[in-house]
């Protein structure tokens, strides 16, 4: 049999009119101005309020528990809001992050009193979330974490520092991996922990680390004796690499892993007209029907989810080729535009549009797992490690 | 399709492994194979699996056929199986009956055309039909005054000059003139696509085929680096070789997506509307990608011995490639998808691509 298994997946019936209700949601949206998606500075200043709107919907950990304020609407329709928000620009940084991972986890492995005060506030859109994993000595290494947490009475003293952290300086919560004990000479992945940490909490700094795509996202994150109460702590003490699996697969496998750069096809389009050079025809039709199997790999992976299987492996190889692609895409568009005549206002839109997506593209295959972990993930799958 | 594989495809594939073992068929260096395995597929029906059993057919899902010539792909099998499952359902479409043995249908290639002249007589050349040279009849599109009509020619009545595919498997030349079919009727399929069905339909069949072979060529080659030690340990332990096996794997899971996506679109929507071709068009452009990029690293990861006639990677990769070539190209299909998405202008992509 296959070593590699994808099913024809599709969206059922109801997900469509889920779809059409967010499209009119969002054309609302930027009719009253909340967001542009050909200008993102417009939307960055409403995040709170849209994502206050969204959270009414329901639109937030709407596949969560009723008990904690969710829905318990299927995967595949979440999956169908999360991919209209992308593709329409909208400014969902605000409570992307909690709807996609750290809901999740709270909702796993938290403490019942925890999940009671925090989960009901990320689904009505006033909490914003940030992952604490990499540090100055640990990257990809995620079990080289030296931040510590250190108990004492009634919680833990947390010191060290966190980087790369998005959006830690606006965030209210962190789920943030410290080193509770040393690793063991048969598990070098023992002895790190996962905490709910409340941003406001004093001993905490936050220092900006600009990227080169302009864009200011990246904190240094540095603990001093930042107290942590007790029930605070996700899951079992010194076994958070037990956990970590499960969760991956939602968070590489989602349409944001292939239409980040989307705006670069969109702006090609745009400029080529309905009847381009027979050349631009081609690059058009080819790219397309790259990010329609992409597209269609993702649900496929979204249909395993909702039946409860944990496709790992299949998310992995989603964000491998999804990510290797959107980080492509700009590049085969400005080879295409060449191509076309435009007159100097048009040039100079586009090339604004694509100089953004040619700068973001390099951490496409870094962020949320590298190229190269995950085709080692794709490799145990495949039985050589 | 899923993971439960229905009796019918599970029936050719082990049909498949007992009588064209890729192995055996390289030692033998003959064509002796062809012979029980034509019988065994007939005597239980998988060659007519597409044909409605009203005409002598096995009446078999569409998606069964598509499982069909996916293991056919699996056995990297060089007989006209897909061919005779494409030019049955082709007859099927027009209400004729197949003949029995195998078959193949023509044109293969976008720029060939054969017209039907007024007497119901077939005119035209199509290059590069596949197996012409070993099959009683020909399935053949022609279009006449009244639109475009099923024929079912016999080979013997065409002049046919040999060819051969990359693979290796006979491509030839077929020339029509003035040949009085066996039967013919107007094609019954409606709709806007209706002279491009062999098209569509015979693109759909190939991406099923290599998907199948690039499940193969990544099972061989994950077997071979597991056992192939060197620098005193198996290759299989370098990251180097890992990580290009995980490529290969993305691509078999790309052309499988694809392959797959096209095949239940044709059985459950056809081939009207936007989203077929975007569905068969896709599965034909990535799966021929995946087909280049996938055959790269099968031999590299193999070496030197993958590069040998009687290693038999090279069955299964030349058909990969081959395969490529039929039923409209990277090119053709890729223009066809572009003129449709640029038609349709810049708002117009994403309600097509979130509607499958």
């Amino acid at each position: 049999m296959s070593l590699i298994h994808f099913d024809a997946m599709r969206l059922p019936a109801h997900c469509q009119e889920l779809r059409k209700e967010v499209r009119a949601f969002l054309e609302g949206e930027i009719a009253a101005g909340t967001f542009d998606p050909e200008r993102p500075e417009v939307g960055e200043k409403n995040a709170d309020e849209f994502s206050r709107r969204v959270g009414a919907k329901g639109w937030i950990g709407m596949t969560w528990p009723k008990k904690y304020g969710g829905q318990e609407r299927s995967f595949l329709e979440r999956y169908v809001v999360t991919e209209e928000m992308r593709i329409a620009n909208a400014p969902v940084r605000r409570f992307f992050v909690a709807d996609r991972q750290s809901g999740p986890t709270l909702i796993r492995y938290a403490h019942e009193k925890t999940k009671r005060d925090v989960l009901p506030r990320i689904i009505r859109g006033e909490l914003f979330f940030c992952i604490g994993m990499s540090e100055p000595n640990s990257g990809s290494d995620l079990f080289a974490a030296s931040t510590k947490a250190t108990k004492t009475d009634g919680g833990w003293l947390i010191n060290g520092t966190k980087v790369w952290t998005s959006s830690a300086h606006i965030a209210d919560y962190m789920i943030g991996l410290f080193r509770t004990s040393g690793s063991t000479k048969e598990n070098r992945r023992h002895g790190l922990t996962s905490f709910l940490v409340d941003m406001k909490t004093p001993g905490i700094t936050c220092r900006p680390i600009g990227q080169m795509s302009g864009q200011r996202d990246f904190n240094e994150v540095v603990f001093q004796d930042a107290f942590i109460p007790d029930d605070h702590v996700i899951g079992e003490v010194d076994g958070a690499w037990k956990q970590a699996t499960s969760e991956l697969a939602y968070e590489r496998s989602g349409p944001e892993r292939f239409l980040e750069t989307y705006g670069a096809l969109l702006a090609l389009s745009n400029a080529a007209g309905s009847k381009p050079d027979v050349r631009v025809t081609v690059g058009i039709g080819r790219l397309v029907a790259q990010l329609h199997t992409l597209r269609r790999m993702s649900v496929s992976v979204a249909g395993m989810l909702e039946a409860g299987r944990e496709p790992v492996v299949e998310a992995a190889i989603v964000k491998d080729l999804g990510t290797v692609w959107e980080q492509g895409l700009p590049h085969r568009v400005r080879e295409l535009a060449s191509l076309l005549d435009l007159e100097d206002d048009e040039e100079d839109a586009f090339r604004n549009k694509l100089d953004f997506e040619l700068k973001i593209a390099p951490k496409l295959t870094i962020q949320g797992g590298t190229t190269e972990v995950l085709r080692g993930i794709i490799a145990r799958g495949l039985g050589l490690r | 399709m899923s993971a439960s594989e229905t009796l019918v495809v599970e029936t050719a594939a082990r049909v498949l492994a007992d009588l064209a073992d890729p192995q055996t068929i390289v030692q033998r260096r003959d064509d002796a194979w062809k012979v029980p395995l034509w019988s065994s597929l007939q005597e239980i029906g998988l060659d007519l699996a597409w044909a409605s059993e009203t005409a002598g057919g096995a009446g078999a899902s569409l998606a069964d056929g598509f499982g069909i010539i996916r293991e056919a792909g699996r056995a990297a099998l060089a007989a006209p199986l897909a061919e005779t499952l494409l030019a049955a359902w082709l007859l099927d479409r027009a209400g004729l009956t197949a003949p029995g043995g195998p078959m193949t249908v023509a044109p293969v290639r976008p720029k060939d055309h054969l017209t039907l002249d007024k007497a119901g007589r077939v005119n035209g050349r199509a290059r590069m039909v596949p197996f012409a040279g070993d099959v009683e009849h020909l399935v053949v599109l022609a279009t006449g005054d009244d639109g475009p009509s099923v024929a079912l020619v016999r080979t013997a009545d065409c002049k046919l000059k040999p060819g051969k595919s990359l693979a290796g498997d006979a491509r030839d030349t077929v020339e029509f003139v003035s040949v009085l079919p066996v039967h013919r009727a107007r094609l019954q399929e409606s709709g806007t696509r209706e002279k491009d069905v062999l098209l569509l339909m015979g693109a759909a069949v190939r991406a099923q085929q290599i998907a199948g072979a690039l499940d193969r060529i990544l099972e061989l080659s994950v077997l071979y680096s597991q056992q192939r030690v060197a620098f005193e340990k198996p290759i299989s332990k370098f990251q180097a070789i890992q990580h290009s096996l995980a490529r290969l794997g993305g691509e078999v899971a790309a052309a499988a997506s694809a392959a797959a996506s096209a095949a239940d679109t044709v059985a459950n929507t056809g081939f009207d509307g936007d989203a077929a071709l975007l569905e068969i068009a896709a599965a034909k452009i990535r799966c021929s990608e995946a087909a280049e990029l996938g055959a790269g690293i099968a031999h590299q990861v193999h070496g030197a011995i993958g590069f040998t006639d009687e290693h038999i990677l090279h069955r299964f990769t030349l058909r990969l490639l081959s395969w490529r070539d039929e039923f409209g190209d990277e090119t053709f299909w890729s223009l066809k998808l572009g003129e449709e998405i640029t038609a349709r202008g810049p708002q117009g992509l994403w309600p097509l691509l979130a509607s499958r």
